[in-house]
């Protein structure tokens, strides 16, 4: 069991062991899911409200897709906890906080300082990505 | 020219200091390569065969004189005193210091100018059409278009680890001049029958070992959507890009695969959901882009003569200047291709030159073209004779633009570790072959592209005559196609046979070319008597 080494939240962790999205829809009393590379988070959606856990594995730096994955599940209104597991590592903190994540369980833990220089990098951002941050372009036209 | 207001400064700013950390926890060993090597390549840098290249973004190709200045400063201060400008627009420098990469994003930063997402699994520079803003035939500027995107995809978090690259063009134009049709999305900007702006979106194009033309998914996406509907595009690639196999991971891959009707019904899914989540800045966003790229103070009492008396000065005029918008004024593209030189290449002298000609002449801006040229846009008729002795004077006054001397090549084998044959040489030796000037305006109109590879970066495809370099069993051999095009009507070449030597398809070249000679009628280019001959007769005056 990997280790959460920071979590942006203040409600209870889940402590449920997560079930494959595959299975999730059957087990109805499971509140935890673990999506792997490759998952359809949108066969999720019909089960936000007993959601409560999503981990969303990165196999690896340059696998992309749980981004995506994350962006999707927020845009749907899940507010539960959304972890990055796996190939987590310190230059993608901002972005994958910018996608939703709101916790991170990194296969090696990171170092504190640079974790910390990482999370504040951007004092503005370009997009909007639904994490509540203004764009710059909201910033300019008030 | 867009000018940086403080947000963005500040995000070109927070880059070096991030770049900089990287490289010191890189040199410290605190960061491993493997996980190195996307962050360096997403500011530009890269391994080559004998030491880091860095590729500096010039934003749809456009650059004030402040900032080509500091383009030939940083080949002095960083590299041996010379760029090369490349066939996305951009400038890179071949002989870098991994330590002193964050000095050199530094200075970028002074002039407004950065390396971020040059390279990597990441939407790259958007291009653009190096005429922008001064051609007679253009619908509207596009580059405020362009820079809007290029906000919007520098730092997206959500598309930073694609499948693979992304290059997105944008032109406004029927004549299109940035191989549009040739990008993972090309986007030209339209008016539709009510007369509203909007953009045409093709998408799936690229060249590599699988060159595709881009089909067109959507007609009409109206100017105040155009950031939504391309992020419903790279989600929907994000998804289901493959990554198995990084030869199959470009989106003309999945949109060849899944079908375009399948991909843009999909899109057309995500951009429905993500019209209601508020992700697109506000037209007055645009409307506050497009001053910035407001027509300069044309003189209209300007003379719209020009004493063509000189037959040197008149060969470069006929050759390398256009038509532009404004009466008095031309176009005029400085040719970095004279024979024996390398395609691209300009030392930092000529780069300094160059901008102080921008800065006197032609209201302090120039163009990089994809061709790999240099282009001042707005140069006044009775300023064009001194212009053109000044760069006569600097080595600069090739006068070949488009015709069979004006040769796009790759670096090839000299410099890439990519590559599986040299490019230069062959450009060089073909260069040689056909440089008299009689001959070359005998000849007219002659896009021939080099590619050192099968990755294409030489647009090999898209030349009327395009060259390959492939390795045959330890031995460089060069396969040779015939009836490519990236213009309006884009087309990919077609092989002709077995491959050649290096003396060899120089020689194959001539045949060519002479055939087109003996077979041409009146007013045809060399690929439009292809076209109407069709490969046999070519093949046969080749190998027969």
């Amino acid at each position: 069991m990997v280790e959460t080494q920071y979590r942006f939240r203040d409600d209870e962790p889940v402590t449920d062991p997560a079930v494959t999205v595959d299975s999730f829809g059957d087990q109805t009393n499971a509140a935890s899911v673990r999506i792997e590379p490759g998952d359809d988070a949108r066969e999720l959606l019909p089960f936000l409200d007993r959601l409560r856990l999503v981990e969303v594995n990165f196999p690896s730096f340059g696998d992309g897709r749980g981004y995506s994955s994350a962006r999707l599940l927020r845009e749907a209104g899940y507010e539960g906890e959304l972890r990055a597991v796996g190939a987590v590592f310190v230059d993608q903190l901002s972005h994958l906080r910018r996608c939703g994540f709101d916790s991170f369980a990194p296969n090696a833990p990171l170092d504190p300082q640079d974790a910390e220089n990482a999370f504040n990098r951007w004092p503005d951002v370009y997009q909007a990505t639904g994490d509540g941050r203004p764009a710059i372009w909201s910033k300019r036209h008030g | 020219m867009y000018k940086y207001d403080s947000y963005d400064q500040e995000m070109v700013d927070v880059r070096v200091e991030e770049f900089r950390d990287q490289t010191r926890r890189r040199l410290d060993g605190t960061l491993a390569e493997e996980n190195f090597r996307p962050l360096r390549l997403q500011n530009g840098l890269y391994l080559q065969l004998h030491a880091y290249m860095l590729r500096v973004a010039v934003p749809y190709g456009t650059l004030s004189s402040a900032q080509m200045r500091m383009l030939g400063d940083i080949a002095d201060k960083y590299d041996r005193g010379y760029g090369h400008f490349t066939t996305r627009q951009n400038i890179q420098y071949n002989w870098i210091k991994l330590e002193e990469a964050p000095d050199i994003l530094a200075d970028l930063a002074t002039v407004e100018m950065h390396a971020i997402q040059t390279s990597g699994n990441c939407i790259r520079n958007i291009s653009s059409d190096q005429y922008a803003g001064a051609a007679a035939d253009e619908l509207i500027d596009p580059r405020p278009y362009a820079e809007l995107l290029r906000q919007w995809s520098s730092f997206h978090p959500e598309f930073l680890h694609l499948p693979r690259k992304f290059k997105i063009a944008v032109i406004a134009s029927k004549t299109d001049r940035a191989a549009m049709r040739l990008h993972d999305i090309g986007i030209e900007i339209v008016k539709n029958d009510a007369g509203e702006i909007g953009c045409a979106f093709y998408v799936g194009g690229g060249m590599g070992r699988t060159p595709m033309i881009a089909p067109l998914i959507n007609p009409f996406v109206p100017l105040d959507q155009l950031i939504t509907y391309s992020e419903a595009c790279l989600r929907v690639y994000n998804r289901y890009g493959r990554r198995d196999n990084k030869y199959k991971a470009r989106i003309k891959i999945l949109v060849h695969e899944m079908g375009k009707d399948e991909y843009t019904r999909q899109v057309e899914e995500e951009f429905a959901h993500l019209l209601t989540q508020g992700i697109e800045p506000p037209i007055a966003e645009l409307e506050r882009i497009i001053p910035h790229f407001a027509d300069p103070a044309f003189d209209a009492a300007t003379s719209d003569d020009l004493d063509l008396s000189d037959p040197d000065f008149k060969l470069w005029v006929d050759n390398n200047t256009v038509a532009h918008k404004a009466k008095g004024y031309v176009i005029a593209t400085v040719s970095l291709k004279p024979v024996g030189g390398i395609p691209g290449d300009a030392s930092a002298d000529q780069i300094r030159l160059m901008a102080d000609l921008a800065r006197d002449y032609s209201f302090d801006e120039l163009r990089v073209t994809h061709a790999q040229n240099i282009v001042f846009p707005h140069v006044k008729k009775a300023d064009l004779y001194t212009v053109w002795q000044k760069l006569d004077a600097a080595g600069l006054s090739t006068a070949n633009l488009d015709t069979i001397g004006d040769i796009i090549a790759c670096p090839g084998l000299d410099y890439c570790s990519l590559a599986n044959a040299r490019s230069i040489p062959v450009a060089q030796k073909i260069a040689e072959r056909f440089k008299a000037q009689d001959r070359l305006d005998t000849i007219g109109e002659l896009k021939l592209k080099i590619s050192g590879c099968i990755n294409a970066c030489g647009h090999h495809h898209a030349g009327h005559i395009g060259i390959l370099g492939v390795d045959r069993k330890g031995v460089e051999n060069y396969q040779l196609s015939l009836g490519g095009s990236e213009g309006a009507d884009t087309s990919l070449g077609t092989i002709t046979g077995p491959g050649f030597s290096e003396d060899g398809v120089v020689d194959a070249v001539e045949k060519a070319t002479n055939l087109y000679l003996a077979q041409r009628q009146e007013g045809e280019r060399f690929l439009d008597t292809y076209r109407r001959i069709g490969m046999a007769p070519f093949k046969e005056a080749i190998y027969g």
